[in-house]
C-alpha cells in the first residue's frame, strides 16, 4: 500500500440507515454486537443517528490532520500515524483526559467503570489497514455511502460530486478545512448544523494556538532568569555600597 | 508562647479532621476497586470536575504566595517581608503536595504520573505543567527541608541549604510563572467549547496575574488563621503593606481582564441573567471589583478583620473564577451540566483538613513562626511601615 494518507468519505445522501456499519466496527473490535448505538461509547466506536427526512448520520473519530488530543497528550500516547490513522497506547496513558477535553469533536470516550481504564475511539481500523484491507466499516457499507481512499482522492471525488449534482448536496465537504482538515470527510444534503455537526470550528488546526505559547517558554526562561539574578545583584550591591559607605564615615 | 491551649474547642476540629479523613478514605477505596464512575459525575462531556477544577487549579494557585513572597524578599531584598517567607513557604510546599494527592486520584492511571518525565510531548501543555509541578514541588521542599535541618540541628546541610538559596529562589519564580500561566494555556486549545466570557488568547497571562494577587491574599488569610489557632505574632503593619501590594496586583489583574472583554467585545455577556453572566459577575464583582474598593481604604488595610474579609474576597473570586473556566463555562457548548457528587466533594474536603492538620503539626514541630526573629523584627518593622 502506498504511504499517501488514507481517509474516509461519508455521503450522507447515499447512507440507508442500516447500521451494517456500527455492527461490523464493533464485531472487528471483538466487543458486543450491538448496532443499536446512537451514541459513540466505549464499545461503539462508531454511531448512527437517525434525524428527520430519512437522514443517518455516522459518528466516528474524524482523524484530524493535525489532531488536537495528539498534541495535547503529555506522554504521545495519541498519535497521528503517517497512514492516516490517530492511534491510542493504553500502556504509556496516564488517564489526564486532557485529549477528551480537547477534541473539536468530544469524540474520546473513557472506561469510567473501570479500575484500569483507557481512553476508547475509533482506531480508523489500523490492524486491518496493515494487513491490506479495508476498514470494517467500509467493508459492510451496502450503499457505499462509506468509502476507503488516499484523502486528496476522496477529496477530489467529494468535490465532483457536489460539482455534478447540484441541488442535491450541501456545497460543502465538511472536514476539508475543519480544525485544519480532517481524514474523515462528509457530503451532506443540507447545511451541515442542521445534521447536528459543529458548523463553526476554526479553520486553523487547533495546536498551532497552543504552541503559539509553548514557543515563548525559552525565552521567558532565560530572559526571566536573568532579570531576576540582575534585579539581584543590583540590590545586593547596593547594600555592600552602603555598608562600604558606612564603614568609610565610621573611620573619619 | 501557648500555642495548643490558644486553640479553640481542640476536641471538635479533631472529631471533624477523623471525619473527613474517615470518610474521603472510603471514598478513595472505593474510587480505586470500582473505578471513577462509582465516586464521580464525570462524564464524557465533562472529563474535568471538581477535582481538577478547584483542588488542581485553585491549589496550584493558592499556593502561589510561595513564590512570590520568596521572589520579593531575596532578589529584591525587602527584608521588612521576611518573617511571612516560613508560613508561606509551608503554605506552598503543603498545597503543591495537596494537588499531586490530588491529581493522583483524578488520573485513571496514577500509576504512570512518572512517565512524562520520560515520554516526552514537549507539544502538550500538560507535559510543561507535569515538569513545572514536579520541579517546583521539589525546589519547595529544599526551601523547606531548612526547617526540618534546624530541628534535627544539621549544620552543615543548613550551610549547604543557605548558599542555595539564590539559584532555588529564581528557579521557583521561573517555574512558577510558567505553570501558573500554562494551567490557563490548557484551555487555549477549546476555543470553540469554553465560553466566551472565559476563553481568551490572554488566559495564560490572566491566570498568572490572578495567581499573583491570590497568592498575598493567601498570606493574609493564613496569617490571621495561624494567629487564632497558633497564638503566632499578628505581623499587623506587614499584613496591611500586604494588602497594600494587593491592591496594586488586584488592579494591574482587573484592568487586564475588563480590557480583554472588551477589545474581544465579550463584555456584554456579562449583562443578563444566565448561569454564566450571574457566576461571571460573582466572579469580578464580588472577587475583584470589591476587594479592590475596599484595600484601597488605608483604614480597612489597618483592621485584620477588614483586611481579612477583603482577602477573602479575593479567594473567593479567584476560586470561582478558575471553576468558571473549568466547569461552567464548558456547560454550554457540552449540552450538559456538571455538579460533584458528594463523594468528589467529600474527598476535596479531606485533603483540605489534611492541609490543615499537617500546617499545625509543622507549627507545632518546626520554627515556622520563629520566636526570637519576630520580635527582633517587630520593632523596625514598626519603624519602616
Amino acid at each position: 500500500m502506498a504511504t499517501e494518507p488514507r481517509a474516509l468519505l461519508i455521503d450522507l445522501t447515499r447512507c440507508i440507515g442500516c447500521r451494517a456499519c456500527v455492527g461490523a466496527c464493533q464485531e472487528a473490535h471483538g466487543f458486543p454486537v450491538d448496532d443499536t448505538a446512537t451514541e459513540l461509547g466505549v464499545r461503539a466506536y462508531t454511531a448512527l443517528v437517525d434525524l428527520p427526512q430519512d437522514r443517518h448520520v455516522r459518528k466516528l473519530c474524524m482523524h484530524c490532520v493535525n489532531p488536537s488530543c495528539a498534541s495535547v497528550c503529555p506522554v504521545g500516547a495519541l498519535r497521528k500515524t503517517a497512514a492516516g490513522p490517530v492511534t491510542y497506547d493504553a500502556r504509556i496513558c496516564l488517564g489526564c483526559r486532557y485529549c477528551m477535553v480537547a477534541c473539536p469533536f468530544d469524540v474520546p470516550r473513557y472506561e469510567y467503570r473501570a479500575a484500569v481504564p483507557s481512553v476508547r475511539k475509533c482506531d480508523f481500523c489500523v490492524d486491518r489497514q496493515a494487513q491490506g484491507q479495508v476498514p470494517a466499516c467500509v467493508e459492510a457499507c451496502p450503499a457505499e455511502a462509506t468509502v476507503f481512499g488516499t484523502r486528496a482522492e476522496l477529496l477530489a471525488e467529494a468535490k465532483k460530486r457536489v460539482a455534478e449534482n447540484p441541488g442535491q448536496y450541501f456545497d460543502r465537504v465538511y472536514g476539508e478545512r475543519e480544525a485544519g482538515g480532517t481524514s474523515v470527510l462528509f457530503l451532506s444534503p443540507v447545511p451541515f448544523e442542521q445534521v447536528g455537526f459543529k458548523a463553526a470550528l476554526p479553520t486553523e488546526p487547533l495546536p498551532d494556538i497552543t504552541w503559539g505559547v509553548l514557543e515563548k517558554i525559552p525565552g521567558v526562561v532565560s530572559v526571566g532568569g536573568a532579570a531576576l539574578f540582575a534585579v539581584w545583584w543590583i540590590t545586593h550591591r547596593r547594600q555592600e555600597v552602603a555598608a562600604a559607605e558606612e564603614a568609610l564615615h565610621g573611620a573619619h | 508562647m501557648a500555642r495548643t491551649e490558644r486553640r479553640r474547642r481542640p476536641g471538635l476540629w479533631k472529631s471533624v479532621f477523623f471525619l473527613l479523613v474517615g470518610l474521603g478514605s472510603a471514598v478513595v477505596a472505593l474510587r480505586f476497586t470500582r473505578g471513577l464512575a462509582a465516586v464521580t459525575n464525570l462524564s464524557d462531556r465533562f472529563p474535568w470536575g471538581l477535582w481538577i477544577g478547584f483542588d488542581v487549579m485553585c491549589g496550584v494557585g493558592l499556593a502561589a504566595g510561595g513564590f512570590t513572597i520568596t521572589t520579593v524578599v531575596y532578589i529584591f531584598d525587602v527584608k521588612r517581608f521576611k518573617p511571612i517567607v516560613r508560613p508561606t513557604i509551608l503554605t506552598a510546599f503543603l498545597g503543591y503536595l495537596l494537588v499531586v494527592a490530588a491529581l493522583l486520584l483524578d488520573l485513571g492511571r496514577p500509576w504512570n504520573l512518572w512517565r512524562p518525565l520520560v515520554f516526552w510531548n514537549p507539544r502538550s501543555v500538560m507535559f510543561e505543567v507535569a515538569w513545572c509541578v514536579t520541579l517546583y514541588t521539589t525546589v519547595l521542599f529544599l526551601e523547606f527541608s531548612s526547617l526540618i535541618f534546624e530541628r534535627l540541628g544539621w549544620r552543615r546541610a543548613l550551610v549547604v541549604q543557605q548558599a542555595l538559596t539564590l539559584p532555588l529562589v529564581i528557579a521557583g519564580a521561573l517555574l512558577s510563572t510558567l505553570h501558573q500561566s500554562s494551567l490557563g494555556s490548557l484551555y487555549l486549545i477549546v476555543p470553540g467549547k469554553l465560553h466566551a466570557l472565559w476563553y481568551t488568547p490572554l488566559l495564560p497571562v490572566l491566570f498568572f496575574l490572578s495567581a499573583i494577587a491570590v497568592g498575598l491574599a493567601m498570606v493574609i488569610v493564613e496569617s490571621r488563621l495561624s494567629s487564632r489557632a497558633f497564638g503566632a505574632r499578628l505581623e499587623m503593619p506587614l499584613l496591611s503593606e500586604v494588602g497594600r501590594v494587593l491592591v496594586a496586583a488586584l488592579g494591574v489583574y482587573g484592568v487586564a481582564r475588563v480590557y480583554d472583554l472588551v477589545h474581544r467585545h465579550a463584555l456584554g455577556l456579562a449583562s443578563g441573567a444566565s448561569l454564566e453572566a450571574l457566576l461571571f459577575r460573582l466572579e469580578f464583582l464580588g472577587g475583584v471589583l470589591l476587594p479592590l474598593a475596599l484595600l484601597a481604604v488605608p483604614a480597612v488595610r489597618a483592621n485584620i478583620r477588614w483586611l481579612y474579609a477583603s482577602a477573602l474576597l479575593v479567594v473567593m473570586g479567584f476560586v470561582t473564577n478558575r471553576l468558571n473556566v473549568a466547569i461552567t463555562g464548558f456547560e454550554a457548548a457540552q449540552g450538559q451540566r456538571y455538579v460533584p457528587a458528594w463523594s468528589e466533594l467529600a474527598v476535596t474536603l479531606m485533603l483540605v483538613a489534611i492541609g490543615f492538620a499537617a500546617f499545625g503539626l509543622a507549627v507545632r514541630h518546626l520554627a515556622v513562626y520563629p520566636k526570637e526573629e519576630t520580635h527582633v523584627a517587630h520593632p523596625g518593622l514598626r519603624a519602616v511601615a
